[in-house]
C-alpha cells in the first residue's frame, strides 16, 4: 500500500537535480532526468523526504482507515554520482526508511532499504533547430540492504525484491527551457516472505511471491539555468500484473499497485561556495490503485566537486 | 541498449566490470516460476485398504447402513458396458487439461477438498467494512450475496466449517466402505483390459466411488457453509467426477451412487449445523453491553474493541455452540481459572513483558509472528494446522477413509478448542495488552475479541496433541510448533504470557478428547 519505495527513491532522486554550468551539460542526479555531471566530477549529498497519506485505494474503492489514520514514511538518502565521462555517469543511492501509523496498534518499521546503482549513458546529442535533442540509456539495479519484512504492509519499508531497471530517455532543450520524456521497465525478482502460504485470488503454498514487473512513464518540463532548475513532473507507475486488495483486506506485496503523480522540483546552485546545491520539491498522487494517496515533500543538500584538481580550472 | 565505449570509458572499463557482473547476475535470475508444495504431491497409493472401516465408529450416523445404496448393475449388463465405453472414449481423446486434472485430483479426495475449503475460508475471512454511521453490517445467511457476503469465515466459523466438512466425509466414507465390502465390485480397469489405470491400481472395490462420497458430502455441506460459492464448488465436483472416469477408476454409475450417498449423509450433518448454536453466536447489542457491564461489576477492566469505529466482539456466544467431542455441559468444566486480575502486580508485570516484546522486536520474532499470524484473508489457524497435517499425511499413504478419519479428529478438536476458548474469552472478557497500555504497538493485526486465553494457543495445543498421537514418530515436532505458535502471540504483542501458556493447556485438554476418541474408534485396533 505504500508505494514500493525503490521507485519512490527514483522520484526522490528528482530532488537531487542540480546543475553545473557546463553549457547544456548540467550535472546529473537522477535516473530519470537529462542531467549529467562531467568527467571526474563527483556529486555527493543527502536528502530527506516525507510521505503521508490517509486515503488509499482497495482496488477502485477509495477509503480512509481509522485503524491506520495517517501513514507516513520518512526517508534519509545518501547519494553519489560520479562522472566517468561527460557522457557516462554512475549513480548510487542508499536510503534509510521509517514508517509510522498515527492510529491503530500496528507498529512502525524502519531500516536500511534498497541500495541502487544506475549507469547513465548519453550516446547522442543532436542539434535540432535552435535546440538540442539528447538521448539517454539508463540501466540500474537495486538490492535490499537489510532483512526487512516485506509482508507487513502498509508498514513495511519496501518490497524487498532485487530489481533490474532499464530506461530510455529523450530530452529537448531550447534556450533555458527543457522537456524530458522517459519510459522505464522494472524487472522485480520474486521475494521470500515469512509465511509459507498466502492468499491472492487463490491460496498459494509457498513462501515465494511473484511480484509484478512495472512500467514507469515520466514526463518533466521546466527551466534550467546555471543557478536554477524549476520543473514540473508527471509520472505514471503501472504494475504489469498483480491483484486487487479486496474490501477491508490487508495489502500484499504482489498487489496491482498503480499510481499517477504530479509534482514540482526546484534546485538552487550557489556560485559561492561553488558546488553547493539545495533542492526541494514534492508531489501528490492524483489517481491510484491499491496504494496510498501520498503527498511527498523532500529537500536535499549536495556538493559537487572535481576529484582531479588540476582539471578543475578547465571547467 | 548498445554500449559504445569511448576512450574515457575504456580507461574505466575495469572499474565497471564488477558493476556489469552484478547486472548480469540479477538478469540471469529472471525465471520467476514458483513451484508450490501442494503441486508436488504424488498420486495417492494407500499402503492399506482399511477394509474394516465399516466397523469404525461414526460421528453422527447411527449405523453405516443408515442410508441404502442400490445394488450395482451386473458387469455383464448393457448399462455397465456402456459406462465402460464412456471411459474408453475419454481415454482415447484425453487432453493435457485432463491429464492435469488427474495429476491434481489423484493426490487424494479428502486432501484436495480440504485444500478447497482452506481456499474458501481465506477468501471469506474478511471483517465487514463499516457503515457510514460507524456501525457494522453483519453477513446474512438469508441474503448471502449482499455485502458483507455470508459468511465472514473468522477463526471460530472456520474451525466449525473444517470440522463439519471433515466429519461428514468420514461418516460418509464409513458407509461407503460398508457397501464396497457388500458389493465387492472391482475397478473398471480390472473388468476390462482395454481400460487403462491412469492412477495407481487398487484392490479396493470401486462401488460406490469413494471420491464421489467425499465430493458429494463436502459439496452438500459447503452449500450451507459457503452459499455464495455453489457454482465454484460444483465445478470442482464436476472436474473430480471427470477425473475419476478418465482415469479408469470409476464408472459414471459408481460415481453417481457415491455422490448420492455422500449427499444423504450430509443431510444429517447439515441438520445438526443448523441447530448447533452458531446462528445465534453473534449475540445482540444488549448482550455485548452486558458482557462489558458484568466484567466491570467485578472490579476488573472489561475488554473494549480497539478498532475504529469500535466493532462488536467476534461471535461472543460461540462458546455455547454444540461441540463434537464432548457434551456442551463439559465446556464450562474445561474453562481455565481466571487470568491475573487487571489490578494485580502480576498483570502489570505481564503487560510490561508485552511492551518489551513490542519495543524490541527481533527479526526472528517478526518471522515467527508472521508465520503464525493467520489473520484476515488467511485460512485461519485451524486451516494452518490442516495444512501442516496434510503435508505430513501425504507421506503416510493413508487410505481415503483414514485420511478422512484423521482430518475429522483434527478438525473436531479444532472446533471444540474454538468453543472452549471462546467460552473463556467471553466469560472473563479480559482486555488486550494495547488496551491496557497504549504504548504497546503490535507486530500483527490485533484480533477483535478478548485476550484470555489465546485462540492460537488453544488451536495449536489441541492440534499438536492429536497429531502427536497419530504420528508418534514425529517426536516433539508438533508440540514444538504449538509452543512457537502460542508464543508468537506474545512476541506479536497482542497477548499476555498467561493467555498463551494457559491456552496451550486448555487446547491440550481438548486435544486429549480427540485422542481418546481415536483410541476407541476402531481405526487403530
Amino acid at each position: 500500500m505504500i508505494k514500493p519505495l525503490l521507485v519512490q527513491t527514483g522520484r526522490y532522486f528528482i530532488a537531487l537535480t542540480f546543475l553545473v554550468a557546463l553549457s547544456n551539460k548540467a550535472s546529473a542526479q537522477t535516473d530519470a532526468d537529462a542531467i549529467m555531471i562531467p568527467k571526474n566530477y563527483l556529486c555527493t549529498g543527502a536528502m530527506y523526504s516525507h510521505s503521508d497519506w490517509d486515503h488509499y485505494w482497495e482496488g477502485d474503492f477509495k477509503r480512509t482507515n481509522g485503524n491506520l489514520g495517517h501513514v507516513s514514511s520518512q526517508m534519509v538518502g545518501l547519494m553519489a554520482n560520479y562522472g566517468v565521462s561527460d557522457k557516462f555517469n554512475i549513480l548510487v543511492n542508499l536510503p534509510y526508511v521509517a514508517t509510522h501509523a498515527s492510529a491503530g496498534t500496528l507498529a512502525g518499521q524502519n531500516g536500511l532499504q534498497d541500495a541502487s546503482l544506475f549507469l547513465k549513458y548519453m550516446p547522442f546529442e543532436i542539434p535540432v533547430g535552435k535546440g538540442v535533442i539528447s538521448l539517454y540509456g539508463i540501466a540500474g539495479v537495486s538490492i535490499p540492504m537489510s532483512n526487512y519484512q516485506a509482508d507487513f504492509l502498509p508498514m513495511s519499508i519496501g518490497a524487498h525484491s532485487r530489481n533490474t531497471m532499464a530506461r530510455f530517455l529523450v530530452d529537448y532543450q531550447l534556450s533555458n527551457f527543457f522537456t524530458t520524456a522517459s519510459a522505464e521497465y522494472v524487472y522485480r525478482s520474486n521475494i521470500t516472505i515469512d509465511r509459507t502460504a498466502y492468499y491472492t485470488t487463490e491460496e498459494h503454498y509457498t513462501n515465494q511471491v511473484d511480484l509484478p514487473n512495472v512500467m514507469v512513464y515520466n514526463g518533466r518540463m521546466g527551466y534550467r539555468s546555471e543557478s536554477w532548475i524549476a520543473e514540473v513532473v508527471a509520472e505514471n507507475y503501472t504494475s504489469l500484473g498483480g491483484f486487487d486488495i479486496r474490501k477491508n483486506d490487508m495489502p500484499f506485496p504482489s498487489n496491482k499497485m498503480n499510481w499517477t503523480t504530479l509534482g514540482a522540483n526546484f534546485k538552487y546552485t550557489f556560485s559561492k561556495p561553488s558546488g553547493l546545491e539545495l533542492t526541494t520539491g514534492g508531489d501528490y498522487v492524483i489517481s491510484g490503485r491499491n496504494v496510498g494517496q501520498s503527498t511527498v515533500l523532500h529537500g536535499g543538500i549536495y556538493y559537487l566537486f572535481s576529484i582531479k584538481k588540476q582539471k578543475k580550472e578547465k571547467k | 541498449m548498445p554500449v559504445y565505449l569511448d576512450r574515457d570509458m575504456k580507461k574505466n572499463f575495469y572499474y565497471l566490470l564488477p558493476v556489469l557482473a552484478a547486472v548480469v547476475a540479477t538478469l540471469s535470475s529472471c525465471n520467476k516460476t514458483i513451484v508450490e508444495r501442494n503441486s508436488q504431491f504424488q498420486a495417492l497409493s494407500p499402503a492399506k485398504l482399511d477394509l474394516n472401516a465399516d466397523t469404525w465408529k461414526p460421528v453422527l450416523l447411527t449405523s453405516v447402513t443408515q442410508f441404502p445404496v442400490a445394488t450395482p448393475d451386473a458387469i455383464s449388463s448393457p448399462a455397465y458396458q456402456a459406462d465402460l465405453n464412456e471411459i474408453k472414449a475419454y481415454q482415447r481423446g484425453i487432453t493435457d487439461d485432463q491429464k492435469a486434472l488427474i495429476a491434481y485430483w489423484s493426490a487424494g479426495a479428502v486432501l484436495r477438498w480440504n485444500e478447497i475449503l482452506r481456499d474458501l475460508v481465506a477468501k471469506h475471512n474478511l471483517p465487514p467494512y463499516q457503515n457510514d454511521d460507524g456501525t457494522y453490517p453483519a453477513p446474512s445467511s438469508a441474503n448471502p450475496f449482499a455485502y458483507p457476503q455470508f459468511p465472514f469465515s473468522n477463526p471460530p466459523y472456520a474451525a466449525r466449517a473444517y470440522a463439519y466438512v471433515s466429519a461428514v466425509q468420514y461418516d460418509a466414507l464409513l458407509a461407503a466402505w460398508h457397501y464396497k465390502n457388500v458389493y465387492n465390485r472391482p475397478a473398471p480397469y480390472k473388468n476390462d483390459a482395454t481400460i487403462q489405470a491412469l492412477v495407481p491400481k487398487s484392490d479396493l472395490p470401486s462401488y460406490p466411488s469413494e471420491d464421489a462420497v467425499v465430493s458429494g458430502s463436502a459439496v452438500e455441506m459447503l452449500k450451507l457453509l459457503f452459499p455464495t460459492e455453489i457454482a465454484y464448488i460444483e465445478q470442482k465436483e464436476a472436474d473430480q467426477k471427470l477425473y475419476r472416469m478418465i482415469a479408469g477408476a470409476n464408472t459414471r454409475a459408481e460415481w453417481d451412487a457415491g455422490e448420492a450417498l455422500g449427499k444423504q449423509v450430509a443431510g444429517v450433518f447439515a441438520a445438526r449445523a443448523r441447530t448447533d448454536g452458531t446462528g445465534a453466536a453473534i449475540g445482540t447489542p444488549a448482550y455485548w453491553h452486558s458482557l462489558e457491564n458484568n466484567t466491570a461489576a467485578t472490579g476488573e477492566t472489561p475488554w473494549i474493541s480497539l478498532e475504529y469505529p469500535k466493532r462488536p466482539p467476534m461471535l461472543p456466544l460461540f462458546g455455547k455452540v454444540l461441540p463434537f467431542l464432548f457434551p456442551a455441559a463439559t465446556v464450562p468444566t474445561l474453562r481455565p481459572s481466571p487470568p491475573p486480575s487487571t489490578n494485580s502486580d502480576q498483570f502489570k508485570k505481564e503487560t510490561a513483558e508485552v511492551l518489551s516484546y513490542s519495543k524490541n522486536p527481533t527479526r526472528d520474532n517478526e518471522a515467527i509472528v508472521a508465520f503464525w499470524a493467520d489473520g484476515a484473508g488467511t485460512y485461519a489457524p485451524p486451516g494452518h494446522w490442516d495444512a501442516i497435517a496434510a503435508e505430513e499425511f501425504v507421506k503416510q499413504n493413508y487410505s481415503e477413509v483414514r485420511w478422512a478419519r484423521n482430518m475429522a479428529l483434527l478438525n473436531m478438536a479444532e472446533m471444540d478448542a474454538a468453543i472452549v476458548c471462546w467460552d473463556a474469552k467471553y466469560f472473563y472478557f479480559n482486555p488486550r495488552p494495547s488496551q491496557t497500555d497504549g504504548a504497546i504497538k503490535t507486530l500483527t493485526g490485533i484480533p477483535n475479541f478478548p485476550s484470555y486465553t489465546s485462540g492460537h494457543s488453544n488451536f495449536s495445543g489441541a492440534a499438536a496433541t492429536l497429531l502427536t498421537y497419530l504420528l508418534p514418530d514425529r517426536g516433539t515436532k508438533f508440540t514444538d510448533m504449538a509452543q512457537q505458535a502460542a508464543m508468537s502471540r506474545l512476541y506479536g504483542a497482542i497477548h499476555y504470557r498467561s493467555d498463551c501458556e494457559v491456552g496451550l493447556v486448555t487446547g491440550k485438554a481438548v486435544g486429549n478428547y480427540a485422542v481418546q476418541r481415536a483410541k476407541t474408534d476402531g481405526a487403530d485396533q
